[in-house]
C-alpha cells in the first residue's frame, strides 16, 4: 500500500507537468476568450449547422465587423441539448439551428430573448417565431427524390400519401431519426390530424419503407441506383453534385416537389435565436443582421442551395422559386409538439 | 485513499445518470424500460457482444500464438500488422465497408466490422503474455510426455487465461458502447437506441433512462469475467534474463497460417485504405488548407496526450493497489472503473457538461474536462496495463532489496520503477490512441472553436464532402498507428 502511494506520487511528479504541457498546448487551439460582456466585440455561437457550410459566412462577418466569433459546432439536437443542460450559465450568445423544431424547443424552455422588431421585419412572418424568439435565416423544402432511370416521370406520386400504395412497395427511403423528417410528420399531424398521420406512418412501414440514418445517405443511394426514391430535403442533391464536380441536372437523383399544398412539400427553416444573456448585446444583433443581409443571404443561396428568406435575393440556378412552390399552409410554430411525433414514429416501428 | 478518489472521479457520469433517472420519476422509467423494444435491443446488443467477443478471442489468440510461438514466416511483420487495426475507428471502417460492398447492413456485417476493429484488444495482451511467460512449466509438461499441441492447450493457454479474459471483457464492453459501426451498418442495438432517443426530439431523459440498462449489462459482464479471473493465477518470470519461448514448427501449415493473417490484415486495413483512396480520387472537395489539417492534428495529439496522462495519474493508484494489495476492496475499485467504460460517449459527455456547469465551472469547456471525460471512459485500459506490469514484478524483489538495506525511495527507483515503467508506458499509449478516435464526448466537451481530426472528419462527412474528409481520416489512422506500433513491438511479437 505504501509502495502504491509512493509510486503514484513519484509518477505524478513526472506525469503532471507533461499533462499540463499538453493541456496548455491544446488550450492554444481554443485561443480567444469571450468575456460574455455586451459590446466586447466577441460573440459565441452554438451552431447545429455544419462547419463547412457556416464557417465561410462567419469568417466574412468577422472581416467586415472586426469582431471575433467563437463557434461551437455539433448536430442541432446535440447543441439544443447542450444549451438546455447549461441553462442560464450557457456561454452561448446565439444558437444557429437546422430546424424550427429545435429552436422551438429552446424557446419553450424560456432561454431565448425576443428579437428586435427590425430584425423580424426582414423575414416573412410565417418563417419566424410567433413571439419573436427566433427568426428563419434560410428555407428548405421537403421533396421526393428519385432515380431518373428507375422511376419514369409519369409515375411520380401526386401526394405523399400515395407512397403507402403497392406501386411504391420497398422503394421509399426515409430517415426517421432526422429532424427534418420529424418536422414533416408533425406537419402531417397538424394538417390532417393524429389519426391520419399515424395511419400514414404505419402504412409506410408496412409498405417496406427503407430506413436510413441520414438524408445524405438516401440521396447517395438513389444516385448510385441502390435505392429508387426517398423523402428528403431539396438541397442534398445539389451538395452531392458539387462534391462530384457536376451540376445538379447531371445527377441521376432528381427532385420532385409535391404540389397543391401537400404536406410532402413542407418548407421548414434553418434559423437563429439570441440567448437571454445577450439580449441587449449589439454584437449578437450585428451577426443576426449580417445573416439576413443581402450578402449573407446570397452566400446561403449559392453555397448551401437553400432558399433565401429576405426579399430580393435570387435562389440558386436550377431551383424553382420559393414563392412558386405550393407549400402547405402550416405555421412553423405549431411544429413544437415533437414529443408526440417521436412517440408516433417509434410506435409505427420506424425508429 | 488515492485509489478511491480516482475511482470516485470516474464514477461522476454514473452518479449523474442516477440523479437524472431519479428525476424522471418511476412511471416514466417503467414506461421507457419495460417495453418489448428494450428487451429486443438488449438481447441484440448482448448477442452482438457475444459474437464479436468470441470472434475476437479466436482471431486474437490465434494470431498471438502464431506470431509468438511458431516458426511463422515474417513473424515480426505480422506482429505489428495484427495490432494495427486498433488504429482504425469503427466509423471509418464501417463507412469503408458500406461503400465497398453493396447491401452491407445488419447484424453480421456489424459483427464483422467490430471484430476487425477490436480483436487487437485480445491480441495485444495475449501476445505479450505468450512472449513473456516462463517456459519452465511447458518444459515440465513436455518432459512428462505430453505432446507439443497438448501442452499448448493444457498448460500455455491456461497460463494466459487472465490476459484472454481481460481482453475479451474490453471487447465485450466496447461492443456495447459502440455507435459508429452499428449506426453506419444499420443494426439496432442499445447504444444506437440511446443516440436515437437523444437525437429524436432532444429527449435527454429517455436517453439517460435507457443508459441505466447498459450499466446493468456491464455489471453483469464484469461479474462474469470476475469468476474466470478469480481462478487465474499469476505466472511471473522470476529472475534472470528471459529465455525465449518454445516455438512450435508449423510445417505444412506455415504458409496457410501466413495467408490467414494476411487475409485478416487485408480486411481490417486494406478495405479502409482502398476506400479512402477512392473517395479522395472521386470527389472535388478539399480540406481548407494544410495549416487547418496541421492544427487539427496538433489538437488531436494534445488533447489525447492530456487525456492519456490524466487517465494514467488516476489509474496508477488503482492498478498498484490491485497488484500489491489484492483483496475485496481492490477488486471492487478495479471493477468499478469498468462501469463507465460501456456507457456511450454522448452520455459521458452530457454528464460532464452538467458536472462542469454546476460543480466545476472554471473547467467547463476547457481541455481538462475533456481529459476527464477520456479518463472516465478509458480508465480500465490504463488500470489493466499498470496492474499487469506490477504483477509481473514480484514483490519479493522489493523485499529483498529492502532487506539488503536499501531505503524505500531507492528501492522504488531501482526496482519498482524499471519493472513497472514499460506497463505504464503501454497503458498510456493504449489510452492515447483510444482518445484520438473518440468522437461524441469530444464534440460536447471540447473548448469552443477547437477542432480535432475526429471532429473535422465528422464535419466533412456530415455534408457529404468525402474527399475533404479523407485526409483527416488517413491522418487519424496514421497517427493512431504510431502508439499501436509501439504496443505491438513491446508485446514481444
Amino acid at each position: 500500500m505504501r509502495y502504491a502511494l509512493l509510486v503514484t506520487l513519484r509518477s505524478v511528479r513526472i506525469i503532471l507537468p507533461l499533462a499540463l504541457l499538453a493541456g496548455a498546448a491544446a488550450a492554444c487551439g481554443g485561443d480567444e476568450f469571450d468575456s460574455g460582456d455586451p459590446g466586447d466585440k466577441t460573440i459565441t455561437v452554438y451552431s447545429g449547422r455544419s462547419e463547412s457550410l457556416v464557417a465561410p459566412v462567419l469568417e466574412k462577418f468577422e472581416q467586415q465587423s472586426g469582431m471575433t466569433v467563437k463557434v461551437r459546432y455539433g448536430s442541432t439536437a446535440q447543441m439544443a441539448a447542450q444549451i438546455e443542460e447549461e441553462g442560464d450559465k450557457s456561454p452561448a450568445d446565439i444558437f444557429f439551428a437546422q430546424d424550427a423544431g429545435a429552436l422551438g424547443a429552446v424557446a419553450k424552455r424560456g432561454l431565448f430573448a425576443p428579437l428586435p422588431s427590425d430584425v423580424l421585419a426582414k423575414v416573412p412572418a410565417n418563417y419566424q417565431a410567433r413571439s419573436g424568439e427566433w427568426v428563419g435565416v434560410t428555407g428548405r423544402s421537403r421533396v421526393f427524390a428519385y432515380n431518373v432511370d428507375m422511376v419514369p416521370r409519369a409515375d411520380l406520386p401526386k401526394s405523399v400519401f400515395d407512397l403507402t400504395g403497392p406501386q411504391w412497395k420497398d422503394k421509399v427511403g426515409v430517415a426517421p431519426t432526422n429532424g427534418s423528417f420529424q418536422a414533416f410528420v408533425t406537419a402531417l399531424r397538424v394538417q390532417h390530424g393524429d389519426a391520419k398521420a399515424k395511419e400514414f406512418l404505419t402504412g409506410l412501414k408496412a409498405n417496406g419503407a427503407l430506413i436510413r440514418e441520414s438524408n445524405i445517405q438516401i440521396v447517395q443511394e438513389i444516385n448510385d441506383g441502390k435505392l429508387a426514391t426517398g423523402l428528403v430535403n431539396h438541397y442534398y442533391v445539389f451538395e452531392q453534385a458539387k462534391e462530384k464536380g457536376i451540376t445538379a441536372d447531371q445527377m441521376k437523383a432528381k427532385l420532385h416537389f409535391f404540389t397543391g399544398g401537400d404536406t410532402g412539400a413542407l418548407v421548414n427553416v434553418a434559423g437563429a435565436g439570441v440567448l437571454k444573456k445577450a439580449a441587449t448585446d449589439p454584437d449578437a444583433k450585428a451577426l443576426i443582421d449580417y445573416l439576413l443581409s443581402t450578402e449573407g443571404q446570397t452566400y446561403f443561396a449559392n453555397e448551401t442551395f437553400e432558399y433565401p428568406l429576405v426579399a430580393g435575393v435570387p435562389t440558386a440556378p436550377g431551383l424553382p422559386a420559393l414563392d412558386s412552390l405550393a407549400a402547405p399552409k402550416i405555421d412553423l410554430n405549431d411544429l413544437d409538439t415533437l414529443d408526440e411525433t417521436v412517440k408516433m414514429i417509434k410506435e409505427a416501428g420506424l425508429a | 485513499m488515492a485509489s478511491a478518489a480516482a475511482v470516485g472521479l470516474a464514477l461522476v457520469p454514473v452518479a449523474y445518470l442516477a440523479v437524472r433517472t431519479g428525476e424522471a420519476g418511476w412511471t416514466r422509467i417503467v414506461d421507457e424500460l419495460f417495453t418489448r423494444r428494450v428487451a429486443v435491443l438488449a438481447g441484440r446488443s448482448l448477442a452482438l457482444a457475444a459474437v464479436v467477443t468470441s470472434a475476437c478471442t479466436a482471431i486474437g489468440v490465434g494470431a498471438a500464438f502464431l506470431v509468438t510461438r511458431t516458426d511463422l514466416p515474417a513473424r515480426r511483420f505480422f506482429g505489428v500488422v495484427a495490432a494495427l487495426p486498433l488504429a482504425v475507428p469503427t466509423y471509418v471502417a464501417g463507412f469503408a465497408w458500406i461503400s465497398t460492398v453493396d447491401r452491407f447492413e445488419g447484424f453480421w456485417p456489424a459483427a464483422l466490422v467490430l471484430t476487425l476493429c477490436s480483436y487487437p484488444y485480445v491480441f495485444l495482451p495475449v501476445a505479450a503474455a505468450l512472449a513473456g511467460g516462463d517456459p519452465a512449466q511447458e518444459e515440465v509438461s513436455r518432459s512428462l510426455g505430453r505432446g507439443a499441441w497438448r501442452t499448448f492447450a493444457s498448460v500455455t493457454l491456461r497460463q494466459v487465461r487472465p490476459s484472454i479474459a481481460a481482453g475479451a471483457l474490453l471487447v465485450a464492453l466496447y461492443v456495447l458502447s459502440d455507435f459508429g459501426a452499428v449506426s453506419i451498418v444499420r443494426v439496432d442495438t442499445f447504444t444506437r437506441a440511446i443516440f436515437t432517443a437523444f437525437n429524436v426530439g432532444f429527449d435527454r431523459t429517455g436517453a439517460l433512462v435507457l443508459s441505466t440498462v447498459l450499466v446493468v449489462l456491464t455489471v453483469l459482464l464484469i461479474g462474469g469475467e470476475l469468476t474466470t479471473r478469480a481462478r487465474g493465477a499469476r505466472y511471473a518470470r522470476v529472475g534472470g534474463a528471459g529465455r525465449p519461448p518454445i516455438r512450435l514448427p508449423l510445417r505444412a501449415a506455415r504458409w496457410p497460417a501466413a495467408a490467414a493473417l494476411t487475409a485478416v490484415a487485408v480486411l481490417a486495413l486494406g478495405v479502409p485504405a482502398a476506400s479512402l483512396a477512392r473517395r479522395l480520387a472521386e470527389g472535388v472537395s478539399r480540406p481548407g488548407s494544410l495549416a487547418e489539417i496541421a492544427t487539427a492534428a496538433g489538437n488531436s495529439l494534445a488533447v489525447s496526450l492530456a487525456g492519456a496522462l490524466l487517465t494514467m495519474v488516476l489509474a496508477l493508484p488503482v492498478g498498484l493497489l490491485t497488484a500489491r494489495a489484492p483483496g475485496p476492496l481492490a477488486t471492487l475499485l478495479d471493477r468499478l472503473t469498468y462501469v463507465a467504460h460501456a456507457l456511450p460517449g454522448v452520455v459521458i459527455g452530457l454528464s460532464l457538461v452538467f458536472f462542469g456547469i454546476n460543480v466545476a465551472y472554471p473547467l467547463y469547456q476547457s481541455v481538462w474536462l475533456l481529459a476527464l471525460a477520456y479518463a472516465t471512459l478509458f480508465l480500465p485500459l490504463a488500470v489493466g496495463a499498470v496492474a499487469g506490469a506490477a504483477a509481473q514484478s514480484p514483490p519479493a524483489l522489493e523485499e529483498v532489496a529492502r532487506s539488503l538495506g536499501r531505503g524505500p525511495a531507492k528501492v522504488f527507483r531501482t526496482v519498482t520503477l524499471p519493472l513497472t515503467l514499460p506497463g505504464i508506458a503501454a497503458g498510456t499509449a493504449l489510452v492515447f490512441l483510444t482518445c484520438m478516435k473518440e468522437l461524441p464526448a469530444t464534440l460536447l466537451l471540447r473548448p469552443t472553436g477547437m477542432d480535432t481530426l475526429a471532429t473535422e472528419l465528422w464535419t466533412h462527412t456530415s455534408t457529404a464532402s468525402y474527399a475533404a474528409a479523407a485526409p483527416y481520416a488517413a491522418l487519424l489512422v496514421g497517427l493512431a498507428a504510431v502508439p499501436t506500433w509501439f504496443l505491438s513491438v513491446r508485446g514481444g511479437a
